[in-house]
């Protein structure tokens, strides 16, 4: 097909036969006559009748859509699916003249090939090609025409062309100045405004999410003037409820969740990020630096834990753990959901289809795609595992931590400083003690070694006496060290194991963990050049024996058992262990003491790295509080010291004085406290670089195996190139990107506030700024608006104010005749707005008005009421859906818990974080309204909907009080009869059966009293659920 | 007349919205609705489809999820037993990617099917003695053989099976039909989903929401899960003490309230709302009925197997689906996991032939007597087959496994529109290739859509300024299995 269709353009663009010659001479013909009808061009909106008929073709309104729709896909900026050689997406190509004409000659409909060729009714011949289904309409045909005759002027897609400020065409609040004149245009005007509590309730749910209370409700009724709405607005928008609600909206832009995603689907801790969103919107933060935060906050100089934080947005992805996936092939996924991520939710530019190739609208290609990819590319991450923290992760302690770890941190300072002073005025006492320690002696004797040697490592003797492993680090190695103690009658021998600065984290191995496992110890005798014979030992103490690893199991060879020390983290402290000989150890002058030492255990590298032996006469070897090297180390000249004994002298000195010690051991305290709290924070995925380049290329089809040509990171060429000065990373890209030339950004950040207002954007497409999307009615108020708020320092408030301040926001949505048939979609914006409310705030709403939300913000996700099994049945039993209770079940669903694979099933129109979503989803599923009426959730709100109102007596003004709680408003005459019998009938039903008022008002977890469950009460609930579920109530009016 | 006006006529007037326990009415203004197309949530969303007569009017998806293994169950190749034991010949796998499980494939050995093959029927099909029951009907079944997939993991296997991509985000088969097609019921949504998995079975398949999501498809041509514990939909049960006249009474007040709504403020939404909850209240006495099988004969219920009255069963989900064909549901996708022999061909494999074959088998016929068969088609078959080489060790026989093999597998079909007793394509002597008639997953769909009466290129959605459809922008109907 595509074949025969490329053949037909060579018949024109190759050689104008008799039958082509005869085809444009017959639609000059037409095109002549049909001058004037040509006037019926439609626009994008199918307001033509009102666009005044001298209005020459606007190409980007007009013409650029109807070639984009109908001829790139053949004859666009995809050159490999290009046909014929045509390009119309550029002038040069639409204007190129062949051997025998061009496709458009400006001034000469009856000239141009693409006129000819639209208008032919020959099947063959006709473009675009019938089996495409893509048949242009006769008002489209003429507005080709029309252009053309105007000289075919070129231009550029509105969304591409520099962001300018339009100039005003009149005076006053400038939103409603350009939405008023394009109203008049067409023969339209503004709505009445909006009654004032329908007023309060759409900018509160709008700003806040949540309906107002009573008293704002009083307060605002009682003022009704233009200052008191300013002040009213500013109250929303300081509200700390405010950044919770702008948060969801980006939290689904960021396909945020709690879990993976996929099988495994472990559970994350990304919600740090989530409640820095919320802050960041609630402090106003710049939107620009909100931008370069989250893109490349790790980049940024001097980089603050806040800004890497906020590079969480793009490890937000998906992570696939499933069993047998190439690493590599992740790898790719995850970068190409960060690049497409950002590409929507900056550009509104869809990237996604240049995996494979050009795009075929727009002018980005598949080169583009890559390069961009580029900057994402840099991440360590490998692809391989499933872990959800996976690094680079950066631990932020959660909120009450921080507060915690602060005042830690303060008073580990002022001990020390109290420490220090100690020490100075310790310095007379210290001499005194190093004399009597002196004089007192040790009951140990330090072992001088004679030679010490290792099966795979070096060991060297110290001058303290200490034997220092170094050299290779081999998984398991044996020792030997042999001595000559002279005479003497040994009851038995003391090993410490001392700490080194050479061993993992100054501990006592070159293991993970800095901990040995000793797996056997020998000592054998020999005198002269007669056999060796063996010690008897028995294990009497140790400092500490880890479970399962206790001193006795040294004197067996099985490398199953032995001594190690593992106290639950870092081994940050020497150790010692004591034997004793129970038969005695009588040694002559030139006796040799041989000293085996094996470390067999499974364990890697957990080989002993600093030790001493001592031998004792005590009668009952014990542990005793001084370290047998200390007595050698004070009969050591002070000045003759190594550091090693210096630190040993000092600890002693520090342990042994009353004074000393306490303070030392509230630093010990300290400090453990400190490790504590700090590592009670929780991990979040964040951004960083590898400091080696990893080079990009396009993949064939976006398959990571089938690399094509090497790219470097650059920017979509169409649109700009990196300054020569800018960093050539995710830096430089989210520069750019927030820079007064990029022509989208604001835009699109404008475009999505107004959508998340009015229910839908400016361009209705907030994910497709491309020529594919439709030319925006409003197009002068959006580049007014995009430009002030990117020249006003992208101020968020101020935005939102601007419009909620507007007499174009403040209309009433009710809907006339003429307006649903002029314009039902309200794109004039000659009413109000009234759309369905997201699920997640018709849920907030419901807990609200039954005065059940709990205002507490951030933190760990919570779980509230879901029906049972939804997570066992997603994952065949081995994920249970632990509900939250009290005030779990009552916190905003922002703060719900998101596992990917079976989300929430309280929200019916949520993006599936999956992917990037942008646009609201909205839904009439029938299965929204059976959670409305029947999930506990609602049913508890109801109940306290009743309770609350209990206190008025007249069954309409109870119906009424109900009503202004949840809609903002006294209900009406007509609807309080229709809830005042319906709520007779309720009444009447459960008096005659109370056992189901029993049962209503027993739902939940805070049931009424059992008492106290009247059908008069039942009755009152089944009113409130009936409010909860009114159509006014699921929208914002 | 514009379709506001219309509706307003008809709702000065109480009779024509009145307070009926049936809620006529609203149902009738629901129609009404669709029939305009006012809005995204009318019942069909496109028009033109079907583009021409269909053969089927609604389609049961036996959805094998986990790859079962073709070289054991209905692709028979004799060569594979002379060859156990030995290599794999470099000529059938150079250079083809399989799952990092195998890694590469050269000197695996063959493993020979691990149960004999018989021909059945007049077609005479082969088929293991793994599948008696489905060897018995094989004279209604159309065996394709020649599949093959570009995917080699599970998750990105089924998605592009049931949605014509590897990765999430676009629309499930079942979504694109009710999408295309609307729905043939006022009381039950049009596209249904229920899940299984093998008893004993060690496998660790997840059920994606995302293999019955509606993508950027409006969200109401989402496949609605039927569940087996609890509601078999989610909140269908009034609170508690609140029975269904109660409920009545409560949804004529709102709709009275909602009445009163519409003629103050217009908004055409506030209509469709109505209709919304009236589906609702309709929904919770049409679903409960589907799930009692008290009226159903007790051959009926023998045919399916002693699992049937077990909920959560795949030959529990078997009747429901009938069930539901019956009533007018569109398609009705079963998931059943546990396929994924990588190491328990000799133990659990048995398990899951014994679950599912009899089921699948008596589900054709069942929908055959009634005459429904005329008009359903019944697909069965997984995401890819399993390597004919085995994974594990030749020695240790009650570990024998087969990795995932995208390069051929078997899918039968039957019913509306599919030449029965067929057997279509081929793969090579081994089994590892699809040779002959090859049908990718795309044709596959694009075969699919056919038989209900749609031109895969013509049903197509327009999100982020790209026309998009299942098939993306490939698949050829495969005219050959066409009856």
């Amino acid at each position: 097909m595509a074949r025969a269709a490329d053949a037909r353009w060579r018949v024109v663009c190759g050689g104008i036969d008799k039958a082509g010659t005869a085809l444009l001479r017959r639609h000059a013909l037409i095109a002549g006559v049909s001058q004037t009808l040509a006037r019926v061009a439609a626009s994008a909106l199918g307001l033509a009748a009102f666009e005044g008929v001298a209005a020459p073709v606007d190409f980007s309104r007009e013409v650029l859509p109807l070639l984009s729709d109908r001829c790139f896909y053949c004859h666009g900026p995809d050159e490999k699916h290009r046909k014929g050689g045509l390009r119309l997406d550029e002038e040069a190509g639409a204007k190129a003249m062949g051997k025998h004409g061009a496709a458009v000659v400006p001034g000469k409909p009856e000239e141009s090939l693409l006129l000819a060729r639209v208008r032919t009714e020959d099947p063959d011949e006709v473009m675009p090609p019938p089996e495409v289904h893509k048949e242009l309409t006769d008002g489209q045909r003429e507005t080709l025409a029309r252009w053309i005759a105007e000289g075919a002027p070129w231009g550029k897609h509105w969304a591409f062309t520099p962001l300018r400020r339009p100039e005003l065409p009149a005076e006053g609040h400038p939103v409603d100045v350009l939405v008023g004149a394009k109203l008049a245009k067409e023969g339209l005007g503004f709505a009445e405004a909006a009654e004032a509590a329908t007023l309060l309730r759409r900018t509160s749910l709008a700003l806040m999410g949540m309906p107002p209370t009573l008293e704002e409700q009083e307060a605002w009724l009682a003022d009704g003037t233009d200052a008191g709405w300013e002040r009213v607005v500013e109250r929303l928008l300081a509200s700390p409820a405010y950044g919770e609600r702008m948060a969801w909206d980006w939290l689904e832009a960021a396909r945020y969740a709690d879990t993976n995603g996929y099988q495994g689907d472990g559970m994350r801790t990304m919600w740090p990020w989530r409640d820095w969103v919320v802050g960041s919107y609630n402090r106003n933060q710049r939107w620009d630096e909100f931008t370069v935060w989250q893109i490349a906050g790790d980049l940024l100089p001097g980089a603050t834990d806040e800004q890497r934080l906020a590079t969480a947005f793009l490890r937000n992805h998906p992570i696939n753990g499933e069993g047998g996936r190439i690493a590599e092939e992740n790898r790719i996924d995850y970068v190409m959901d960060m690049t497409e991520t950002t590409g929507t939710v900056w550009l509104a530019l869809t990237f996604n289809c240049c995996r494979c190739h050009d795009h075929k609208f727009d002018p980005l290609t598949n080169k583009d795609y890559y390069s961009l990819g580029a900057f994402f590319n840099q991440t360590p991450v490998d692809g391989g595992g499933g872990d959800p923290q996976t690094p680079p992760v950066l631990k932020v302690p959660d909120a009450g931590a921080a507060r915690q770890l602060e005042t830690v941190r303060q008073q580990l300072a002022d001990v020390r400083k109290g420490l220090d002073a100690e020490r100075e005025k310790g310095v007379v006492r210290r001499e005194a003690w190093e004399r009597e320690v002196v004089k007192a002696g040790s009951p140990w004797v330090v072992v001088a070694p004679r030679t010490a040697k290792a099966e795979g490592s070096a060991l060297t003797i110290q001058r303290d006496r200490t034997v220092l492993n170094s050299g290779a680090n081999p998984e398991k190695d044996n020792y030997e060290v042999t001595a000559v103690p002279g005479a003497g009658r040994w009851t038995g021998m003391r090993l410490d194991v001392l700490r080194h600065a050479t061993m993992t984290a100054g501990g006592l191995a070159r293991s993970d963990s800095g901990n040995f496992v000793l797996t056997s110890l020998r000592v054998e005798r020999q005198d002269g050049e007669g056999g060796a014979q063996v010690v008897a030992m028995e294990a009497v103490e140790a400092t500490y024996e880890q479970g399962g690893l206790g001193l006795a199991g040294v004197l067996d060879d099985h490398p199953a058992t032995g001594w190690a020390v593992h106290e639950g983290r870092l081994v940050d402290r020497s150790h010692a262990a004591v034997l004793k000989f129970p038969q005695g150890l009588e040694t002559g002058e030139g006796t040799v003491l041989r000293f085996r030492f094996r470390h067999e255990s499974g364990n890697k590298h957990h080989n002993m790295g600093r030790f001493r032996v001592s031998l004792t006469q005590m009668a009952d070897p014990v542990l005793t509080k001084t370290d047998p090297g200390l007595a050698v180390a004070l009969r050591t000249p002070a000045g003759e010291r190594d550091e090693a004994q210096r630190e040993a002298v000092v600890a002693a000195w520090e342990e042994a004085d009353a004074g000393l010690a306490g303070l030392r051991r509230r630093v010990s305290e300290l400090e453990a406290k400190e490790r504590q709290v700090a590592d009670a924070g929780v991990k979040v995925m964040v951004m960083a670089d590898r400091a080696e380049l990893r080079k990009t290329f396009v993949l064939d089809h976006g398959l990571y195996n089938k690399p094509l040509g090497e790219v470097s990171a650059a920017l979509p060429g169409f649109l700009a190139t990196l300054a020569a000065d800018a960093p050539r990373n995710r830096l430089g890209l989210a520069q750019w990107i927030v820079s007064p030339e990029n022509p989208l950004t604001a835009r699109v950040a404008v475009n999505r506030f107004w959508q998340m207002l009015f229910g839908i954007g400016l361009v209705k497409s907030a994910e497709d700024f491309g020529v594919q999307a439709e030319f925006p009615v409003q197009e002068a108020l959006l580049d007014w608006m995009a430009a002030d708020f990117r020249d006003s320092g992208w101020d968020v408030k101020r935005l939102l104010r601007l419009i909620v301040t507007s007499r174009t926001w403040r209309q009433s949505s009710r809907v006339t005749g003429v307006m649903l048939e002029k314009d039902p979609g309200n794109r004039l914006l000659g009413r109000g707005p009234r759309y369905r409310m997201p699920s997640w705030m018709i849920r907030d709403q419901a807990l609200a008005a039954g005065g059940l939300l709990r205002p507490m913000s951030g933190g760990s996700p919570v779980l509230p009421w879901q029906p049972e099994g939804v997570w066992e049945e997603a994952t065949f039993g081995t994920v249970k859906y632990q509900r939250g209770s009290g005030d779990d079940l009552r916190r905003r669903s922002l703060y719900t818990f998101w596992r990917r694979i079976a989300g929430p099933t309280m929200f019916f129109d949520t993006g599936s974080r999956l992917v990037c979503s942008v646009k609201p989803l909205r839904t009439n599923t029938p299965l929204h309204a059976l959670a409305t009426t029947n999930d506990v959730t609602y049913v508890e709100a109801a109940r306290a909907m009743a309770l609350n109102s209990a206190g008025v007596q007249d069954v309409g003004a109870r119906i009424s009080a109900m009503s202004r709680r949840l809609l903002g408003r006294a209900a009406t005459g007509a609807e309080i009869a229709v809830l005042r019998a319906g709520w007779e009938r309720h009444r009447q039903r459960f008096a005659g059966e109370p056992e189901r008022a029993v049962k209503l008002l027993g739902e939940g977890e805070s049931p009424v009293a059992v008492a106290d469950r009247t059908p008069e009460l039942a009755a009152w609930t089944m009113t409130a659920l009936t409010l909860l579920n009114m159509d006014e109530a699921l929208n914002l009016e | 007349m514009h379709p506001i006006d219309e509706i307003r006529a008809h709702l000065t007037r109480r009779e024509f919205f009145g307070r009926t326990a049936t809620g006529i009415g609203t149902a009738a203004l629901a129609q009404l609705l669709g029939a305009d197309g006012l809005r995204a949530d009318a019942p069909a969303a496109v028009g033109g489809f079907p583009g021409f007569a269909p053969k089927a009017k609604r389609v049961i998806y036996l959805f094998m999820n986990g790859g079962p293994t073709h070289v054991d169950t209905f692709d028979w190749k004799p060569k594979l037993k002379e060859m156990h034991g030995q290599p794999v010949p470099e000529s059938y796998v150079g250079g083809k990617r399989f799952s990092t499980m195998t890694g590469a494939a050269g000197g695996k050995l063959m493993l020979a099917p691990v149960e004999p093959f018989r021909q059945h029927g007049q077609s005479g099909a082969w088929v293991s003695e793994l599948m008696p029951h489905t060897a018995a009907i094989a004279d209604e079944l159309c065996f394709i053989k020649s599949m093959h997939t570009d995917a080699v993991n599970h998750a990105p296997a089924i998605s592009f099976l049931l949605s014509g991509a590897q990765l999430p985000g676009r629309p499930s088969l079942g979504a694109w039909l009710s999408y295309g097609l609307g729905s043939e019921t006022e009381n039950l949504p049009a596209y249904v989903v229920m899940t299984s998995v093998s008893k004993g079975t060690s496998c660790g398949q997840i059920f994606y929401d995302f293999y019955w999501g509606s993508g950027f498809l409006p969200s109401r041509f989402q496949g609605v899960k039927f569940r087996s514990s609890g509601d078999p939909v989610l909140y269908l049960s009034d609170p508690a003490g609140v029975d269904r006249g109660m409920k009545r009474d409560m949804l004529d007040d709102l709709a009275a309230l909602n009445e009163q709504k519409l003629h103050d403020f217009g908004d055409p939404e506030i209509a469709a709302r109505i209709a919304q909850y009236e589906m609702a209240f309709r929904m919770q006495s049409s679903v409960p009925e589907l799930a009692d099988f008290s009226d159903e004969p007790k051959s009926v219920l023998d045919s399916y197997g002693p699992d049937v009255l077990e909920a959560g069963s795949f030959a529990h989900n078997c009747l429901m689906a009938r069930r539901l064909v019956e009533r007018g549901a569109r398609c009705v996708q079963l998931m059943h996991a546990g396929w994924d022999q990588h190491n328990s061909l000799t133990t659990e494999l048995y398990n899951q032939c014994r679950d599912t074959d009899r089921a699948s088998a008596a589900l054709v016929m069942d929908l055959k007597q009634r005459g429904l068969l005329e008009d359903t088609l019944v697909v069965w078959g997984g995401e890819f087959g399993r390597t004919p080489f085995i994974q594990g060790n030749i020695a240790d026989r009650p570990r024998w496994g087969r990795d995932h093999h995208p390069y051929a597998f078997t899918v039968w079909m039957a019913g509306a529109g599919v030449k029965p007793g067929l057997s279509f394509g081929a793969s090579d002597d081994l089994g590892m290739n699809a040779i002959v008639d090859k049908v990718h997953v795309h044709d596959f769909q694009a075969t699919l859509l056919h038989l209900m009466g749609i031109d895969h290129q013509r049903l197509t959605y327009r999100f982020q300024g790209r026309d998009f459809r299942l098939t993306d922008v490939h698949g050829e109907v495969v005219r050959g299995i066409l009856g």
